[in-house]
């Protein structure tokens, strides 16, 4: 390219920035968008893609009439932590028929936390398997809801049939250092993942 | 004006501003970020409202993919496009996303994760 080498200011040399992402996932209304706010540093963005003609009999058209597509939402936060270090948190959306936005949500994501709310249990059986699909390091988070009942982990572990090697923490996703903590367990769980992955530690069993 | 309401439904109509193109020229994450100085902005202002929009979004603060979109209320396929475009246009700088192969660089970069969120 004739201009290549013109490059004012290093206008097109600037310093690398890296960006890493965490995946907050489980059902609807069980407060992924809550956690996000709780740490993030801006208001929780959204973002839309349009599900195009091949989600359309998914979808139920009837409900808006001359409507073939269907936009679906995501929402997620920012914490910059350093001058070339982003991390971003991306809630995936709560209606488990759009798969095929989480795949592009989970590439490249350092883990997922799946949050779990007592009341409605079994919402969190399609990101469980999905992530254990994926082999994505996930980290499951009890979301405490005052009015919700009150379990131990260990009941909870049972009922979701979650590995032993699957960390399951109690959280509050209005609390900042609640949620703070969520994410230190996912970071630390997938570096044990990885060094287990390369033989720095015996696998378990 | 108020546009009316196409019976085939809204399937093109965001791809307009791409001319409806819907593959990018690159495939970037949607955490992947972008960052522009003064003089790419000014550049692009040459280059249509909808790129200059995303330029000035990224004007002295780097931006993902994902914020672009979110700031330009354009739809994420939409922005992809024209994020690309302006990467191969010289009008915006694609820095990495967190690198998926090599032990070391991995576990490197979550080790700069972990203590930065311990740090908070």
């Amino acid at each position: 390219m004739d201009f290549a080498n013109y490059d004012p200011a290093g206008a097109n040399r600037s310093r690398e920035i890296i960006s890493a992402k965490i995946v907050i996932a489980g059902g609807f209304g069980v407060g992924k968008t809550t956690l996000v706010g709780a740490i993030s540093e801006i208001q929780p963005l959204t973002t839309e893609a349009l599900m195009t003609a091949a989600g359309v009999g998914i979808d139920d058209p009837s409900k808006v009439p001359g409507k073939e597509t269907t936009t679906v939402a995501m929402d997620f936060g920012r914490i910059t932590m350093a001058e070339d270090l982003i991390l971003y948190l991306f809630g995936t959306p709560g209606q488990t028929r759009f798969w095929f936005m989480w795949d592009e949500i989970i590439r490249g994501a350092v883990g997922a936390a799946v949050l779990v709310d007592t009341r409605r249990i079994t919402d969190a059986f399609a990101p469980l398997d999905y992530f254990e699909n994926r082999n994505l390091p996930y980290v499951v988070a009890l979301n405490r809801f005052d009015d919700a009942p009150q379990y131990e982990l260990e009941e909870v572990r049972e009922a979701l049939a979650i590995s032993p090697d699957v960390p399951l923490v109690m959280c509050d996703a209005r609390r900042r250092d609640s949620v703070k903590q969520v994410l230190v367990t996912v970071v630390e769980h997938a570096m044990l993942r990885l060094q287990a992955e390369h033989g720095f530690a015996a696998p378990v069993g | 004006m108020e546009p009316r309401r196409d019976p085939r439904g809204a399937l093109v109509r965001p791809y307009a501003v791409t001319r409806g193109r819907t593959e990018p020229l690159q495939n970037i994450a949607l955490e992947a970020v972008l960052s522009c100085t003064p003089t790419q902005s000014a550049e692009a202002r040459f280059a249509g409202h909808d790129k200059y929009r995303i330029a000035s979004v990224c004007e002295g603060r780097a931006q993902s993919l994902a914020e672009i979109a979110a700031y330009t209320r354009m739809p994420l396929g939409v922005t992809r496009v024209l994020v690309a475009d302006m990467v191969a246009e010289g009008l915006l700088t694609l820095h990495t996303a967190a690198p998926a192969t090599g032990f070391a660089a991995r576990m490197n970069l979550l080790g700069r994760v972990l203590s930065g969120l311990r740090e908070l």
